[in-house]
């Protein structure tokens, strides 16, 4: 469509945050995903960070209500979300007092005035209004009384007032679509799809998108409009963006084709995990079969006992869950049958912080059975490295027989980016082999993977028992022997460190040695990056790697280790990737950067971190 | 990838088999006297009687004495965790719908830690068949009070008594909507072969409770009633379209009138229908023993016809790819809103 007659310059930009604060009822979250799509859409390079409360809706107006949703879209290849939001949008005085802390210094605020009222000042506890108190002097504030705008734009509509205001979002939206040139079509299209049963709400939510977009020009809110071109740095390919959860579900399905098998995922709801849940029950004609158990052991049960029948099972869930889940996970090893499954780490312990991000399961993942009950154990970058990961993680689970735990985070759960769709000859299939063959057979037999078996059930002359009481060597008979029981518990651990073999060593980004090695694991990816690179703007060059394969270690990273000066571990927990290395590599001089507030790490500490370290 | 999603492979017509094909190679331990024996015997009996091949059947189990059972079949058989059977039996049956599924459990693996997994398994009505060996106690721990145990049971962690009112698995099963409910007694082979017969054909969960004695830690904790010289006179087999008489003369009757199963003559006996819409004849009959004198039911409490899980699982499968058509690697990943980058 043609975009805006407006005669104010545009300005092009490199990188913009956005974030869109409201009320939960306010839907920021939709407001957010939106304008995300469109950028997409448009070919920016992105980073999303959602943030909401664990309540679905908290008391109106109120503080522990505010959801927000945080958008950098930019023409340059980045790697994070952003430190400190460009644009804040606060739809109520709540939302403003949440946020404006994160604001960057000269920053521009929008705020719907529509909703600064008294009691709305009281529910959000404030007890003087920013609009008026000049609490606000150090940013730009664009006032615009969004709840009477909306209701202009939408006279003569069908629908309640309560309705009515219930189109604010899209208003909003076209406000900031005005701001920053967007198109409005993307949005259209989805709006007229997703109420393609309610033609009137269609209609209201398009007329509110359009009214917030010609406010730009009418009232002439802002001195200038910004544009940010495409992205053209990013590697070339086909992209489509990919939110974290999203990414692992799709994983799962083309890890199960690559293996020859279907999927049965046996999960049961927690926050932040059940999409993939959802996600896989709308993939019924890949042959998934998904069953929502009774619980969360139920689900893991379910899921080994499917890799039993010949199906690869699957269990998705989160910290508390897979706490449940760890005895079912043992008997997994014992009887060594593939398995998946994925933990969504979200803050704890217990309940915690449900719909806020942690790295705090990686003990309970390597180490968290009774017993010794050796696992290994994959973990995600980024929402689009989500897909390879869960791959990745099916391809060890069939070819060592073996239970794999993935890791993913609330951070790459709900997170979005561009993702560069991967040629499927590309994929790179790894079939299992069900034994059908009857002669020598022994069910605890091994090959050079030091695997065992698999016989699907049903198989002619091929009956056999397996359970979780020890197996003699072979013949997988009960066995109480005390030299068997030994011998068989080195068999199991040898088998998860044989992984290793499969696995490459992870590339070091950087200096080949020198005074710092930032060294990652999980959703630290962005910040790290990010952070290498605005030191080497400083002219500070460190090093950085990843690691994908937290558990077995891949080879050669102790001569990697020793060309350095410090290896540091930033992570979102009390220092646990550093337990296990400094256990593993003893002789490195590991740092550990904690941070444990639910929320990522920003650029800007893991910088002063390093500079620290470099005496700067 | 392979276009069925269900394993269309038929199954052998069934010729009847050697018992003897069905016991593994391994020494069974349990108990010189133990009631599990007779109970292993009779399945093996009942499947070389309807000759079901050896590779299509499946033994789960939890854990308890119970549970040791898979591990003398020579079958297919998992040995899974405590309580738990029910959801390793739910997806193998799922996954794998050919072959027949066997679980057995206890009173303890079955109804208290694994209670809430049986509850699920009911009401879903997997295709899957209940041994659930009841002997009041926990054998395998050696002797502490079950979820069955009658109140008042002294044991070792109970010494005074346990407080614990008990569970009745029938009624259990009645209010998870089970499709089969049955009750047979360990020392009683002709009756039992005949119920695991119904249970073995039935379509759904089919739950027989069997009572089974614990020659150590609970011997004869059944006695008053399956005493071979006073069985006819204490227990009422409920027989399906025969009427509810019992006694050595089968001269007695059980009428259920309202709420409450009445001994009466033999004449006036209620003929037992276990397909009726309603439970309730069978909840009143489930609780007509507790009145002293009153006979203790055996038999066929419950066979209604519903839809599977496992059925009902495949179909939404078979269901999705007619519509969709079978998915390909390519759908899954190259869709939605695309852009490039050159």
């Amino acid at each position: 469509m043609a975009q805006s007659t407006s005669e104010l310059p545009l300005q092009l930009i490199d990188s913009v945050v956005i974030r869109f604060a409201g009320d939960s009822g306010d839907g920021m979250q939709i407001t957010g995903s939106q304008f995300t799509h469109t950028a997409a859409l448009f070919g920016n390079d992105l980073a999303t960070f959602p943030d909401f409360p664990a309540e679905i809706r908290a008391p109106a107006g109120t503080q522990p209500g505010v959801s927000g949703f945080q958008i950098r879209f930019a023409a340059s290849d980045i790697h994070t979300p952003g430190d400190a939001p460009d644009v804040l949008v606060a739809m109520n005085p709540a939302a403003l007092a949440v946020n404006i802390k994160d604001l960057k210094p000269g920053g521009t605020v929008v705020v719907n005035t529509g909703q600064f009222g008294d009691a709305d000042l009281a529910k959000a506890k404030l007890t003087s209004n920013p609009l008026k108190d000049h609490s606000l002097d150090a940013y730009r504030v664009i006032e615009v009384d969004i709840n009477k705008r909306v209701i202009e734009a939408l006279q003569g509509s069908t629908l309640s007032p309560k309705e009515v205001q219930r189109c604010k979002n899209f208003y909003t939206l076209g406000l900031m679509y005005w701001l920053y040139n967007r198109d409005l079509e993307p949005t259209l299209k989805w709006l007229s799809e997703k109420f393609a049963k309610e033609p009137a709400m269609v209609e209201a939510n398009q007329k509110a998108l359009r009214a917030g977009y010609n406010a730009g020009d009418i009232h002439e809110l802002f001195q200038g409009r910004y544009e940010v071109p495409r992205c053209e740095v990013l590697p070339a390919g086909t992209y489509r963006n990919i939110m974290g959860n999203q990414a692992v579900s799709l994983g799962l399905i083309a890890g199960a084709e690559l293996a020859g098998l279907k999927i049965f995922i046996g999960s049961y709801p927690i926050t932040p995990a059940s999409p993939i849940l959802e996600t896989l029950a709308s993939y019924k004609h890949f042959g998934v079969l998904s069953m929502q158990a009774e619980d969360e052991i139920a689900a893991v049960c379910a899921a080994i006992g499917a890799s039993y029948a010949g199906h690869l099972g699957v269990t998705s869930t989160s910290g508390p869950g897979l706490a449940l889940k760890q005895e079912g996970i043992g008997l997994a090893i014992a009887i060594e049958l593939p398995l998946v499954i994925v933990d969504v780490q979200r803050g704890g312990p217990s309940t915690g912080l449900p719909t806020k991000t942690e790295q705090a399961d990686l003990l309970q993942a390597v180490f968290g059975r009774n017993s010794e009950a050796w696992l290994p154990v994959v973990a995600c970058a980024t929402p689009s490295d989500a897909f390879e990961c869960a791959v990745e993680a099916c391809r060890i689970a069939v070819q060592y027989m073996t239970p794999v735990i993935l890791l993913s985070d609330g951070y790459i759960a709900n997170g979005s980016e561009p993702w560069r769709l991967p040629k499927i000859e590309d994929l790179k299939p790894f079939p299992a082999s069900f034994r059908t063959e009857l002669e020598n057979f022994l069910p605890y037999d091994r090959n050079a993977d030091l695997a065992r078996p698999w016989v699907k059930p049903g198989t002619p002359g091929l009956e056999h028992r397996v359970g979780g009481l020890e197996k003699a060597h072979l013949t997988g008979h009960i066995s109480y022997d005390a030299e068997n029981h030994e011998f068989m518990v080195n068999m199991r651990a040898a088998k998860v460190m044989k992984v290793r073999d499969s696995i490459p060593t992870p590339q070091v980004h950087g200096p080949q040695k020198g005074k710092v090695l930032i060294l990652g694991w999980g959703s630290t990816y962005g910040s790290i990056w990010g952070a290498q690179e605005k030191l080497a703007e400083e002219g500070l060059e460190v090093a950085r790697m990843h690691l994908r394969h937290v558990w077995p270690l891949p080879h050669g990273l102790a001569e990697i280790f020793a060309r350095y000066e410090t290896v540091l571990v930033p992570e979102m927990n009390l220092g646990q990737l550093v337990r296990l290395l400094r256990s593993e590599l003893p002789g490195v001089n590991f740092q550990s950067y904690p941070k444990v507030q639910g929320q990522p790490f920003r650029v800007h500490e893991l910088t002063a971190k390093v500079k620290q370290l470099l005496g700067r | 990838m392979p276009d069925d999603i269900v394993p269309t492979t038929t199954a052998p017509k069934p010729a009847p088999l050697d018992k003897k094909a069905y016991k593994s190679d391994q020494e069974v331990r349990w108990c010189p006297g133990c009631g599990d024996y007779s109970i292993l015997n009779a399945v093996q009996q009942l499947l070389a009687t309807l000759g079901v091949p050896r590779h299509q059947l499946c033994f789960v189990s939890g854990i308890g004495c119970s549970s040791r059972f898979p591990y003398y079949m020579n079958t297919y058989g998992l040995h899974s965790i405590h309580g738990r059977a029910p959801a390793f039996a739910t997806s193998i049956k799922t996954a794998n719908p050919d072959l027949q599924v066997w679980l057995a459990t206890g009173d303890g693996d079955g109804l208290s830690i694994g209670g809430n997994h049986m509850l699920h398994m009911l009401r879903r009505n997997v295709d899957v068949k209940v041994l659930l060996f009841n002997n009041q106690i926990y054998g395998l721990t050696k002797g502490q009070y079950s979820p069955t145990s009658p109140p008042g049971l002294k044991t070792k962690t109970s010494p005074m008594g346990s407080v614990d009112r008990a569970v009745d698995p029938i009624r259990f099963a009645l209010g998870c909507g089970a499709t089969f409910i049955a009750r047979t007694i360990d020392t009683h082979q002709k009756h039992m072969l005949a119920v695991l017969e119904a249970a073995a054909k039935h379509k759904g969960t089919a739950f027989v409770e069997i009572f089974q004695n614990c020659v150590i830690f609970n011997d004869g904790c059944f006695d008053d009633v399956i005493e071979r010289s006073v069985r006819d006179d204490k227990t009422v087999d409920l027989v399906p379209g025969k009427p509810l008489v019992f006694g050595k003369q089968l001269d007695k009757g059980v009428k259920i009138d309202a709420a409450e199963a009445r001994v009466v003559t033999a004449a006036e006996a209620t003929p037992w229908d276990p397909s009726t819409r309603s439970a309730a004849g069978a909840f009143v009959l489930s609780e007509m023993a507790e009145q002293p004198g009153n006979p203790t039911p055996i038999g066929i409490f419950r066979s209604i016809s519903a839809p599977t899980f496992d059925e009902g699982m495949n179909k939404q499968v078979q269901t999705a790819i007619a519509k969709r058509g079978a998915g390909k690697l390519k759908d899954l990943l190259w869709t939605g809103d695309m852009w490039d980058v050159k």
